[in-house]
């Protein structure tokens, strides 16, 4: 007897906190769809001591953007009374601590880092606040913010309609960017002029150049450091610069369906290189190098070359920095044959400040991202904040920035000529992740393995799984 | 029955025990019964969500039945991830096993200073987090930095690979988990091999036994329930691996390293499809379930076995 009600209590508690467990899981779309109309204060309204008490929690990732907005936490708090509390995770882990947090829609945090390719997933999935009503509310936001002062590129490569192989560019505004990168060619001069060799300015020059610089100075070093983890990161520099210049795309639009162009010849053709160059003259290591390690190979005067972010080989080159700092110079993308300059098609990253549409002090967020986005601190980061690639115009025109900047050798002039096609040249969806991995893979597998008799079956093969991962999407119009 | 009832009523009615001591058995059981659900709970619910299509991505989520289910199985991924995880298992285990076994005969028959300094000295691998030995692990295999190229410098080996090249990646894997876990295996097995009985022994020498008859016939029988519980504890260990992979190469290179739990944590939290990643785990959990019954039987019966031979 007693037995039995034991069981039946044991059963009943599973069930109830079962059903318990679920009925929590319905959860409203957060802020994605607000279409509701907003009424904007009056200007007067403004102060920054709007939110003086409140608490914000800030998440980071570890970077130089985030170092310099971290060393000014205490001006912005002493304006305006907000307390921040904050943690900075490296890049590897970030985005899946920030994935977990979010997901438990917690409202914590209540302002994170994140970059472009982030808002295709975050924002559909209402993780996102949409920032156009604090933008325009005058209430809000500081009448000298001035947000036509940001490169149009760089704020719009933030902004979208969250349809799925739709373009970046419409729709509403999610993050606000802390500084963008370009990729190209970076060097280190030094070497270059006592081996008496020229910059290349074709991929075949590259892979030749490359090649001759392996062991310059001595054993383990090696002609070009480019990123190889198995994840997004390893596509979106380098690789992807070059494979947009060579005239391939990721996906196209057919019958209302994305369809993976993976194995086009422009495709095979490019990663066939890249496999090649990665094997005569890329680090040892490849598959353990984040940008982290890549950089810091050519700082260290492991590395001869940098295929990466600007910014990347600009944090090595800095009076200090490195070993080799102020030996580094840059160049644009290599260009393969038949292409002119105005092929150079540079994919672009930008670190922005997002808001948790789950956040509980979103005003207090918004006083946030909006003293960390202000031309002011904007001109800080530029100079003294060792943050180089500043998204504000009135920033890249001052004197102070092309002074402090402007030294580094070629490092404008490269971003001046890469500025004008640079974008965002993924296809915007919401399986980025898991597409940039398994492409990744597949990179991973030719450099080191002979899994595949040639890149063509490779990227073939590739084709296969990408055009499966992303079937569910219907392109709605 | 009712006879008794009626009984029982008129007796209660006279003889009422108190609430507290009515309450008392079920007082008893209730930290029991709490674990039970607490462990049962979310088992349940992994059950449950690997028939959803669950998702951070998704606002909502929706049945989906078998779905998750049967595109795994019909995967060469999944497939790919139980094979690596039986070989690395396999691998560390027999490594780890073997060594720890060696090792701790060693320092029972050597009763010296030098056995004492080692046996705390050995112990230090355990007592670092294994992400932190990977990261040191890392270090030391780098090849520009790392201590391990210059030795095998001095055998004309230049650039090994290690992690970074896939018919070697299993091996550093291995190397690092066997550089953290021997000491574990070693540990039981001495204090195994210091619990037994002298008698035998001393009778097998007065027979005249060789060492590896005395090793035979009677350490290895008395040593087994030991031993046992030595590979129970890291085989499930080995099975789950997670830290050392995912520290050392992420599963890379390509997809060599991709075992159970690193698959489902990528689909979990990289790719944010819960529903697809559970049925991973549900599987490497039934894997577990079956070893561990029968190396827990396997150990009760060398258990038998050693006491009968005692007597």
């Amino acid at each position: 007897m007693k037995k039995r009600l034991i069981s039946a209590l044991l059963c009943t508690a599973m069930v109830a906190s079962m059903l318990a467990g679920c009925g929590g899981e319905t959860v409203s779309s957060g802020g994605g769809s607000d279409e509701e109309e907003y009424e904007a204060g009056s200007a007067e309204d403004f102060d920054w001591k709007n939110y003086d008490g409140t608490t914000i929690n800030v998440m980071f990732n570890e970077h130089n953007y985030s170092k310099a907005v971290i060393e000014k936490i205490p001006e912005f708090e002493e304006l305006t009374g907000i307390t921040v509390e904050y943690s900075s995770t490296p890049e590897s882990n970030y985005f899946d601590k920030l994935n977990t947090s979010l997901s438990s829609r917690s409202g914590t945090p209540d302002v994170y880092m994140t970059g472009a390719y982030q808002v295709w997933e975050y924002a559909p999935a209402g993780y996102m606040e949409p920032l156009d009503n604090y933008i325009n509310d005058p209430a809000k936001t500081d009448p000298d913010y001035n947000f036509d002062d940001f490169i149009p590129a760089v704020v719009d490569g933030l902004k979208w309609d969250t349809v799925p192989g739709h373009k970046v560019g419409e729709g509403s505004q999610w993050a606000l960017p802390m500084g963008w990168e370009l990729n190209c060619l970076a060097y280190n001069k030094n070497v270059f002029a006592e081996k008496g060799l020229e910059v290349p300015t074709t991929t075949d020059e590259l892979l030749e150049t490359a090649t001759a610089l392996n062991e310059f100075a001595g054993s383990g070093s090696y002609g070009i450091a480019v990123r190889g983890t198995r994840e997004w990161a390893t596509i979106h520099p380098g690789y992807m610069s070059l494979f947009s210049t060579w005239g391939a795309q990721d996906f196209a639009i057919e019958d209302g369906k994305l369809v993976c162009q993976l194995d086009s010849e422009e495709a095979i053709a490019m990663t066939d290189y890249w496999v090649n160059l990665i094997k005569a003259a890329g680090p040892p290591q490849w598959t353990n190098y984040t940008w982290y390690e890549a950089s810091a190979d050519l700082g260290a005067g492991k590395a001869a070359m940098l295929f990466d972010a600007t910014s990347a080989g600009y944090f090595q080159n800095f009076e200090g920095a490195s070993q080799e700092s102020g030996n580094i110079a840059w160049s644009t993308i290599p260009l393969p044959e038949g292409k002119s300059e105005e092929d150079m098609k540079a994919n672009i990253w930008i670190w922005s400040l997002a808001m948790n549409a789950d956040s509980k002090n979103k005003d207090a967020a918004w006083y946030f991202i909006q003293y960390f986005t202000s031309p002011e601190y904007m001109l800080w980061s530029g100079t003294e904040g060792a943050s180089p690639d500043t998204p504000r115009t009135s920033v890249m025109e001052s004197d102070e920035y092309k002074a402090v900047v402007g030294s580094a050798d070629n490092y404008l002039e490269s971003i001046a000529a890469l500025t004008e096609n640079a974008s965002i040249q993924f296809t915007p969806q919401p399986y980025f992740f898991e597409c940039t991995t398994t492409w990744a893979e597949t990179l991973q597998d030719l450099v080191t393995s002979d899994t595949y008799s040639s890149t063509e079956e490779a990227m073939k093969a590739l084709k296969e799984e990408l055009d499966s991962i992303v079937s569910d999407l219907e392109i709605s119009e | 029955m009712k006879e008794q009832k009626k009984n029982s009523a008129a007796v209660s009615e006279l003889n009422v025990l108190p609430f507290k001591t009515r309450m008392l058995p079920y007082m008893i059981v209730a930290p029991a019964l709490i674990i039970t659900i607490g462990i049962m709970i979310p088992f349940i619910m992994a059950i449950y969500y690997s028939l959803t299509n669950y998702s951070f991505r998704l606002p909502t989520y929706s049945f989906v039945g078998l779905k998750n289910w049967i595109e795994i199985l019909s995967s060469t991924d999944f497939w790919k991830a139980v094979w690596v995880t039986l070989r690395y298992a396999f691998f560390s285990t027999v490594i780890e096993m073997g060594l720890g076994m060696g090792i701790a005969i060693l320092l029972n028959n050597l009763n010296n200073k030098f056995s004492k300094i080692m046996r705390v000295a050995l112990i230090f691998p355990l007592m670092v987090a294994p992400v932190t030995a990977t990261i040191v692990w890392q270090l030391m295999l780098n090849n520009s930095v790392g201590i391990l190229e210059k030795f095998l410098n001095i055998f004309g080996v230049y650039n090994f690979p290690w992690a970074a090249s896939p018919s070697t990646a299993m091996l550093t894997a291995v190397m690092i988990d066997v550089w953290v876990n021997t000491s574990f295996c070693m540990l039981l097995v001495l204090a195994g091999l210091q619990s037994l009985p002298k008698s035998p022994f001393e009778s097998a020498k007065i027979d005249g036994g060789s060492v590896l008859f005395n090793f035979w016939n009677l350490t290895l029988p008395m040593l087994k329930p030991s031993l046992y519980i030595a590979l129970l504890f890291r085989l499930m260990a080995a099975l789950q691996e997670y830290a050392i992979i995912f520290a050392l190469t992420k599963g890379g290179p390509g997809d060599t390293l991709m075992n159970l739990s690193l698959t489902a944590y990528q689909n979990g939290f990289q790719f944010q499809k819960f529903g697809y990643a559970l049925p991973y785990i549900l599987v490497l959990w039934v894997f577990i379930n079956i070893v561990a019954k029968q190396i827990v039987k396997r150990q009760r019966a060398a258990q038998k076995q050693a006491a009968g031979l005692e007597e």
